[in-house]
């Protein structure tokens, strides 16, 4: 269960390179428990931090105006690199609960539903448009619009990614409704396909 | 009509729901150490179990030690707990484990073809960005996050939507010397990073045909660089030939049945893909990354681009027009899920035979598996390696990624045989140059970034 996700009205702050990895999201050196929590101190470390642990006062979220941001508006490519999901759980821990880029690895986009964040794709002029705005963006997902500056744009989302969002649902039990389409499927497969699990015991 | 992918997809989908997701059924899930606790203590937290504990393995192989005569003991701070966690976890859910010491532990995708866990027709998925590996063998195999690992483990399948395809065609021969990893680096050099942005990747053409098994899982592991949703070749009787006999592999009539089935695994003649690229194998040359992306790559003998951007410049410490030939290195590194395998290391070992690693260089050979090890031991190429001046380490994922504990230094020039030359990726500022095995083997003899002659 995550926390639902329908509007939300926050502060976005802009980062706007393209190919921002789950590396630069979370340095794997700062993944230090096996749990998911306790990650918002290593989000961005690379950059947050100047020497030590001082904060950079040139990294945008360290700037007063950002420091409370909701929102990260992004280049493509977003959440490229690694597959951890401590990227998505850092940035939901430290706040942000929706990210604007023009497009999304796909690991980090079906992390993101999963965590209650939302990955939404808008074209670069958009988000650059929402970067120049002064004040807080708007973002209503059951209407599939994203506001700010006197504009409305609409945007594209998976209609299930859309339903786990509003819903803060758990994958697991969407599915485990189906599970007797998926033991008749297992043993039809069985029939044709007998060494997927016996030579396995 | 169908291509190999809609082959695979459709023969696994359960399911489709109206918006377009698939329920789609895994075959097999492959854990390891760094989220493999995480994802087994969060699922019994919800009061869920595996449901086919005999399908699920675990790797002991991010953040073990490589150091002979490793223990649990590991450099990263607070590792040894996602060692001894993972192992507790999968213990407790009956899976099988390739634990520190066994002589089956190594990199996940370098174990699973290994020993015949990944087949072709198969869908294997791992918390892990590099699992696309597996995919040379024929399988459907992607990489995902640890969530999504939970619900393939209590469920046995996942939902996905499917993925666009696209095919990838490198046709004619290869120059003498030039591998799989110069193929995959001049793909990404040509068409970016985000190249093959969330698709699902078929490489084909005479010349990946022409690839041993080995070099295939090379050239499938560098797809994610590449921003593939999964990448894959249609087995074939070098496929077959390299799977027979492995432990997992089905054996007597059961291999009979299996091959009759996976001789339809290919595209059809007049297969759709959303796009296509061909590439004439022939002009492709050594590779080797000047920046700090994949598809910062150029070959050895060219220049850093006249238009190279500024920041991975600094970070380099290049200029524009400047040669990689010649650039002195304080390290080599040859290992990793791309290019540790058996043929990776005989290779290389060919060009250091009784030559001696530069003063001043740090050279590391890191095997991907124990077996891998072991083989190259009867081989006697543990000695080509040592009397060279190169470290022979026990196997793991090593210095391919720094997370706090073993690394190059900062501002230090590392050529290396791994998959990605992020910033920071091999240690703080560490300067990463990735490229084949065989240059990594040059350049450490020569002390500077060299072609094997
Ligand atoms: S060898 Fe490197 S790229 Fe491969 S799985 Fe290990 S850390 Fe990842």
């Amino acid at each position: 269960m995550s926390r639902p996700f329908t509007t939300l009205v926050a502060i976005a702050a802009p980062m706007l390179e393209d190919n921002i990895d789950t590396d630069i999201i979370i340095p794997s050196r700062e993944m230090k428990s096996t749990g998911k929590t306790g990650l918002a101190d290593g989000l961005f470390a690379g950059r947050r931090y100047a020497g030590g642990r001082e904060p950079d006062p040139g990294f945008v979220l360290n700037r007063p105006a950002y420091a409370r941001a909701g929102i990260l508006l992004s280049g493509a490519n977003f959440g490229c690199g690694s597959s951890r999901e401590h990227a998505v759980w850092a940035l939901v821990e430290w706040g942000i609960a929706c990210v604007i880029a023009p497009s999304f690895s796909p690991i980090f986009a079906g992390n993101a539903v999963r965590g209650g964040l939302l990955p939404l794709v808008a074209p670069a002029e958009t988000v650059a448009f929402l970067a120049s705005v002064d004040g807080p963006v708007a973002v209503d997902l059951p209407a599939q619009t994203v506001a700010a500056g006197g504009r409305s744009f609409a945007f594209e989302i998976d209609a299930e990614a859309k339903a786990m969002l509003i819903g803060g649902l758990d994958a697991i039990d969407l599915t485990m409704e189906q599970m007797p389409a998926i033991r008749r499927w297992e043993e039809a497969d069985q029939r044709v396909r007998p060494w997927v699990s016996t030579p396995l015991g | 009509m169908p291509s190999l992918f809609d082959k695979l997809w459709s023969s696994h989908e359960i399911a489709a729901t109206p918006g377009g997701t698939s329920l789609i059924a895994i075959d097999r899930v492959f854990l390891h150490e760094r989220t493999g606790a995480a994802a087994l203590n969060s699922l019994a937290a919800a009061g869920r179990s595996v449901r086919h504990p005999a399908r699920a393995f675990v790797a002991m192989d991010h953040i073990v030690d490589t150091r002979p005569g490793r223990t649990d003991a590991t450099l990263m701070p607070g590792g040894q707990a996602f060692i001894t966690e993972t192992r507790a976890a999968a213990r407790a859910n009956g899976l099988t484990l390739f634990d520190v010491g066994d002589p089956d532990q190594g990199i996940m995708h370098v174990v699973s073809p290994e020993l015949g866990i990944v087949l072709p027709g198969l869908t294997l998925v791992a918390p892990d960005s590099h699992t696309c590996t597996q995919g040379a063998v024929g399988a459907l195999a992607w990489g995902i996050g640890s969530t999504e690992a939970e619900h393939a483990l209590a469920t046995g399948t996942l939902r996905a939507r499917k993925p666009p395809s696209m095919r990838v065609r490198f046709e004619g021969a290869l120059a003498p010397g030039v591998t799989a990893k110069d193929m995959a680096l001049a793909l990404i050099a040509a068409h970016g990073s985000a190249g093959g942005q969330g698709m699902a990747i078929e490489f084909a053409g005479s010349a990946v045909r022409a690839l041993p098994m080995e070099a295939r899982m090379t050239l499938c592991n560098m797809a994610t660089e590449f921003a593939a949703f999964a990448a894959f070749i249609a087995p074939d009787e070098t496929t077959f030939g390299w799977l027979k006999g492995r432990r997992h592999a089905p054996s007597g009539a059961l291999w009979e049945l299996a091959l009759a089935q996976w001789r339809l695994l290919a595209s059809d003649a007049d297969a759709g893909f959303e796009r296509e690229i061909l590439i004439d194998a022939a002009t492709i040359g050594l590779m080797v990354s000047w920046g700090t992306s994949p598809s910062q790559s150029i070959p050895i003998t060219g220049t850093v681009p006249a238009d190279a951007d500024a920041r991975p410049l600094a970070y380099m410490g290049l200029e524009r027009g400047q040669r990689l030939l010649g650039l002195p290195i304080a390290g080599a590194f040859i290992g990793s899920c791309t290019n540790s395998r058996l043929p990776d290391l005989s290779r290389a070992a060919a060009i250091v035979r009784g030559r001696r690693v530069a003063p001043g260089v740090r050279a590391l050979v890191v095997p991907g598996s124990s077996a891998v090890k072991r083989a190259a031991e009867a081989e006697g190429l543990d000695r080509v390696f040592l009397e060279a001046g190169f470290e022979w380490r026990e196997s793991g994922c090593s210095m391919c990624f720094y997370a706090g504990g073993e690394s190059f230094g900062a501002g230090e020039r590392v050529v290396s045989s791994t998959n990605r030359n992020f910033e920071s990726r091999q240690g703080l500022g560490t300067r990463t140059h990735i490229t084949s095995p065989e240059v990594v083997a040059a350049s450490a003899l020569a002390g500077h970034i060299a072609a094997p002659e």
